[in-house]
């Protein structure tokens, strides 16, 4: 089951990458997300391992997962290496007025499970959807009260050097 | 209609006498004589061989018999024996999303800080036991287990010699499920493995429905023993809910104890109960259609029981801790209950 949403965030990509390369944001604005925990030396980057959770139903379900694509400022992704198969993107694009469109597109399965985990994918969908869509709004709510922030401070740099 | 020329040219051919006169006459009655004598020589020859059979059949059976009690005493003794590479994380990932499905839409499972498990070695968890022979609780736990540590780390449960033996003991030792013996939580433990026992077993899980609230482990300690032999530290866990899946009567002591099934089956109950479909569920053998009973779980703060009690402790002191502190629990789950079943 692959799911897609996506959002525009008045703010540069390079912004909206920073805020989004950092792991220990993630429990801030990830929704459902319990867990997201680097694993290893590395922090960010292609290869860096993370063990991460979301609660789904009864369960936080999740594992280690390892990013596998690190496009900077355009596309990141990773891929399951224990526990339930998924595979994320960050996919970022800048369109005018200094703002971006942020796609988060998420699959998930079990290999092997048949009927059940068919049904189960499907049942899991809605609540998985709506995490999805409350993750963009809250990643949009911190990035452009960074952005927000960002601006307010080179004001007052400005106003500072001026006087 | 053959004529008595061709009747006895035909008797001649076939070696008898002529069929006209009297020699003809005696001659078919030697005939019949002989044809008499051959058919009770062959009749004791059949009767020989259906001996002979029957012996054979008899032996056979006996081998047959012989061959299937043994099979059955070597699959008996396989199956209380734990060989924790039955354990098959693959099919048990394969069976998450099953077991998320039931958790989460017939159960509404709600599984509470599993982070108070150590995050790896061994552990005792040490459970309430709800919900009859289904128990519910244990598949709730073991999925919420399962996805929250992944189906790598190794995670046994154990359970009764009788459930052991049943049809669908294959599914539950894939799962990670071994005969409860101290020396099978010795195995566990020793190999690195987390471990789920429910000290109260079939008494406590066939409690009457309205001591549903009630931790009983029925002044059972092998866990603490257990625990303090294997040098591991014991996680409370506690559910509610389970025993709401039935109507829970009584646990029939005193029928198991008439029956005699303490001494020939380690049964100290034979459970009576209202449960779909049955109606009257005299043994839960078959188990029953659990109720949508609101299962809820929660993971208290792991026990280091010679670091708390001292390296001699007192196993008394020590039960009356645990039991306390996973009673306060369940009265405190059993608050936050506005109605039976629907939680």
């Amino acid at each position: 089951m692959r799911l897609n949403e996506s959002i525009i965030i008045s703010a540069p990509p390079k912004l909206v990458w920073g805020y989004l390369a950092d792991p220990s944001n993630y429990l801030h604005f990830m929704s459902g997300v319990t867990r997201w925990e680097v694993a290893g030396e590395q922090r960010s980057g292609l290869g860096a391992r993370y063990r991460m959770l979301i609660r789904v139903g009864s369960a936080e379900i999740g594992g280690l997962i390892e990013m596998v694509e690190w496009k900077e400022g355009l596309d990141m992704a990773w891929s399951s290496v224990t526990g339930v198969d998924q595979r994320g993107r960050w996919r970022l694009r800048e369109i005018p007025d200094g703002r971006t469109k942020v796609e988060f597109r998420f699959a998930y399965g079990v290999a092997g499970s048949g009927i059940p985990g068919w049904i189960a994918e499907l049942f899991a969908a809605p609540q998985l959807g709506r995490h999805l869509r409350r993750t963009l709004q809250q990643l949009k709510r911190q990035v452009e009260h960074e952005q927000l922030r960002a601006e307010a401070a080179a004001r007052q740099r400005e106003r500072a050097a001026a006087s | 209609m053959a004529d008595e020329r061709t009747i006895s040219e035909q008797a001649k051919r076939n070696g008898g006498g002529a069929h006209n006169g009297l020699t003809g006459r005696l001659g078919s009655i030697r005939d019949i004589g002989r044809v008499g004598g051959g058919v009770a020589k062959a009749t004791r020859e059949f009767a020989r061989a259906g001996r002979r059979l029957a012996t054979a059949i008899a032996e056979a059976g006996q081998d047959a018999a012989a061959e299937a009690t043994a099979r059955a005493a070597r699959e008996a003794r396989d199956r209380l024996t734990a060989d924790l590479d039955d354990r098959d994380p693959d099919h048990l990932r394969e069976q998450l999303p099953l077991l998320w499905l039931i958790a989460s839409f017939w159960f509404r499972g709600d599984v509470r800080n599993l982070g108070n498990i150590p995050e790896e070695g061994p552990v005792l968890m040490v459970g309430n036991h709800s919900g009859g022979n289904l128990t519910p609780d244990t598949f709730v736990f073991t999925l919420a287990f399962s996805t929250y540590f992944g189906v790598e780390r190794p995670f046994h449960q154990l359970a009764h010699n009788l459930v052991m033996a049943s049809p669908y003991a294959r599914l539950l030792r894939s799962g990670g499920t071994v005969a409860a013996s101290h020396a099978n939580s010795r195995t566990a433990l020793d190999s690195g493995a987390a471990l789920l026992v429910y000290p109260g077993g079939d008494w406590e899980v066939h409690r009457p429905t309205w001591e549903r609230n009630r931790v009983d482990f029925a002044g059972r300690k092998g866990f603490i023993r257990l625990a303090l032999d294997a040098d591991v530290p014991i996680v409370p866990v506690v559910s509610i809910g389970g025993q709401e899946t039935a109507l829970f009567l009584s646990r029939g002591a005193w029928l198991a104890q008439l029956l005699r099934l303490d001494r020939y089956m380690r049964l100290k109950v034979l459970p009576i109960s209202l449960a779909l479909p049955w109606g009257l569920n005299i043994g839960d053998f078959l188990g029953h259609f659990p109720l949508p009973a609101k299962l809820t779980v929660e993971v208290l703060e792991p026990i280091d029981v010679r670091e708390q009690f001292g390296d001699e402790p007192d196993l008394d002191e020590v039960y009356e801790y645990v039991t306390r502190v996973m009673q306060e629990t369940l009265d405190t789950l059993a608050a936050e209950r506005r109605f039976p079943v629907i939680g």
